[in-house]
């Protein structure tokens, strides 16, 4: 199965029903997929004239009451970004999948890269929350793909599920759950009557019940600042508690949402960070200089937003040196510098739609015990490897 | 001006359009290229089959580049800012997209275009689907036809909708020159381009280009496909000149369009029994709307 196939059969078990897509290399095998088993379970797919017009569907069908996905690539994830905005600021659960290539602009639309991590953080405008997912193996894809919508419908927010060509257009053995196995969450609905809801309300909760078209309860949805009823306000006061509240809902539940995996950090001389394909070459890596007798351990996020800067600090504050690796010039790299201050940190980069070669980690790993990697007294980028 | 050595598929209409639309002028021509089958295999890194000055920008904005281009190159000349060329004659613009690239994401910056009277050509190369990406469906997607996303089986037969009419959109905007052309008529595509390259303000010619590899035809197939289409009134050949209509061809003796179909695996499933209701219905459309163009022509 590839990975592009097991997104799409997670989603319908995580209890999507709605798709609205647009084709994109290397994502269409999503919609594809989606247009084909959707029909057979009663749910709905429809493609759309772009990537504009396919999330402003998948906000409304989750207004509507249904869990709503969307899939895409660069390109495409920069035309979603403004509607994704709106999904934050509305409050509107919905799973966007970029299956990442090479970019800027059309790049390399059939080759692998990480180049959209911060674009998945900050891609729309404004302080919000996003909540982002990336797994690095298919059995993996399948749990996660599961478990973006159960964050999605639990804190009212749109999740960003993050793949990349690699394991979008990979095979390899998937284990596939049980039904029975899976835990789902559906987002809460109001209990009091229609006329005493508040779909924003501030005061008493962080994620407000959400009431669902066609069940009575009406609302005001937009993407001004708006008040605890929903109608906009520049209400100073308002504007400040609406803000902070959705910022809030992500950060006092981080430890809810952030997930990752640390494997051999605890006697580990060398750690590695990585995380979704690159992860796979770094695990390589780690095989081969275990094997070799050298002791190296990997950290590697699986919720990329929030990102878990606490753990990441316990688990390698300890080792001589931290290497970075991913497909991109240098991006999560910053947000790891920004918890580590005690540990050399040496980027390994690879921008050129290949994936990184396990020995071209091993390599550098030696170089750097070997003392051939001199490093200033902070980090050292290594921009090609 | 197309070099030969693309990477297009053997028989792709895309390629005879594109040689044959720059075989009709002696004017310099820049073109801007949608995202697309036409972009990707013309354009393989390190060459290009582009003899003239091309530019690739975003899937949906190939209308809206060119319109920078044509604003800029207008601009430099009435101030006198350009260098002189050894061709005296004007510079003139041609922006190309697919179906995907036209009917639908890239609808809203042509319609732009066309509303602010660039003085430019719009060619569509049309195959029906989103080809490049795997044959998703799109709007101009003809009823029936079976794709990825309109996959025929159990629950539907292929896609349910209609085509768009984006050649009815296009003269809805009252430019001076819009057509319809197949590279199967080349002598009548030809002289199409011409003629829109002269009119004043901008153009728009919608081609029907027949895709092997999505219409799952016969790559030897492919010119009498594109003769098929329009013999059948499947595409019928027209053109509006300042508002005024004219078919550019009437068959003789106009073919039943299971002729054109029949060849097409896209539509393989519509000739299955308890089918033939999808195929009457396309017979009636195709019927239809030929009526109504011969109605058009006569006022």
């Amino acid at each position: 199965m590839s990975g592009n196939a097991v997104i799409a059969e997670a989603a319908i078990a995580a209890g999507c029903r709605f798709y609205a897509g647009y084709p994109i290399t290397p994502s269409s095998e999503i919609a594809a997929v989606m247009a084909e088993e959707l029909p057979k379970v009663g749910g709905v797919f429809i493609q759309m004239e772009d990537e504009i017009a396919s999330m402003g569907a998948i906000i409304g069908a989750s207004l509507g009451g249904m869990k709503a996905l969307t899939a895409t690539s660069g390109p495409g994830f920069s035309l979603k970004q403004e509607n994704l905005g709106f999904a934050c600021m509305a409050e509107v659960p919905c799973v966007v999948v970029n299956v990442m290539r090479g970019g800027p602009s059309t790049g390399l639309p059939t080759l692998p890269a990480q180049g959209d991590v911060m674009q998945a953080r900050w891609g729309t405008h404004g302080d919000h929350p996003i909540i982002a997912l990336y797994p690095a193996d298919l059995t993996e894809m399948y749990w996660q793909t599961v478990r973006a919508f159960n964050l999605a419908e639990k804190y009212r927010t749109p999740v960003i599920l993050l793949s990349d060509e690699l394991l979008g257009h990979m095979s390899e053995r998937v284990e596939i759950p049980d039904a029975s196995e899976l835990t789902i969450i559906d987002r809460r609905k109001p209990d009091v009557a229609p006329d005493q809801y508040l779909p924003y309300d501030v005061k008493t909760e962080l994620v407000p019940p959400m009431a669902n078209f066609f069940e009575g309860y009406r609302y005001h949805v937009t993407g001004l600042t708006h008040d605890e009823t929903g109608f906009p306000t520049e209400d100073p006061d308002l504007a400040e508690a609406q803000l902070r509240r959705l910022m809030l809902k992500v950060s006092a539940n981080a430890d809810d949402i952030m997930e990752w995996e640390e494997d051999g950090l605890a006697d580990a001389e060398v750690a590695i960070f990585a995380y979704g394909a690159a992860a796979r070459s770094a695990r390589a890596a780690i095989a081969e200089l275990r094997a070799a007798g050298i002791k190296v351990g990997l950290f590697r996020p699986i919720t990329i937003w929030p990102f878990p800067e606490a753990a990441l600090v316990k688990a390698v504050s300890h080792a001589k040196a931290l290497f970075v690796v991913e497909m991109n010039m240098g991006q999560m790299i910053r947000e790891v510098e920004r918890g580590i201050r005690d540990v050399p940190i040496v980027g390994i980069h690879k921008v050129s739609g290949q994936p990184i070669d396990p020995e071209e980690i091993v390599l550098t790993v030696r170089e750097f015990l070997e003392g051939k990697v001199t490093l200033p007294q902070k980090a050292v980028y290594q921009m090609s490897v | 001006m197309v070099a030969p050595g693309h990477r297009l598929c053997t028989g792709c209409g895309a390629g005879v359009i594109i040689r044959q639309m720059l075989m009709s002028t002696d004017y310099p021509i820049v073109v801007s290229n949608a995202t697309g089958c036409v972009e990707v295999c013309t354009s393989v890194y390190p060459y290009t089959a582009w003899r003239v000055p091309w530019i690739h920008n975003g899937f949906e904005n190939a209308a809206a580049t060119i319109s920078g281009v044509e604003a800029a190159y207008k601009s430099m000349k009435r101030r006198g800012d350009l260098p002189a060329r050894k061709n005296d004659k004007p510079i003139k613009f041609i922006a190309l997209g697919g179906d995907g690239g036209t009917y639908d994401i890239g609808l809203q910056s042509l319609s732009g275009a066309l509303e602010r009277g660039h003085d430019f050509l719009y060619i569509c190369y049309d195959n029906g689907a989103y080809m490049n990406t795997g044959i998703q469906r799109s709007s101009a997607s003809p009823f029936g036809a079976n794709t990825t996303t309109s996959p025929a089986g159990v629950m539907i037969q292929g896609k349910q909708e209609e085509r768009k009419d984006l050649t009815a959109i296009a003269a809805a905007h009252n430019i001076p020159y819009v057509a319809t052309a197949s590279p199967g008529y080349y002598m009548d595509f030809t002289r199409k381009v011409s003629k829109a390259l002269e009119a004043k303000g901008p153009a728009f010619i919608n081609v029907l280009s027949v895709c092997p590899l999505g219409w799952k035809s016969e790559p030897e197939e492919s010119q009498v496909l594109a003769r098929l289409g329009v013999e059948t009134c499947f595409w019928p050949l027209f053109e509006i000149e300042n508002g005024k209509f004219r078919l550019t061809f009437r068959p003789n003796v106009k073919k039943p369009v299971v002729e054109y179909l029949k060849r097409q695996g896209r539509f393989g499933h519509l000739f299955k029994a308890g089918n033939e209701h999808m195929l009457a219905h396309i017979q009636q459309r195709v019927d239809e709307e030929w009526g109504r163009l011969l109605e058009r022509e006569k006022k």
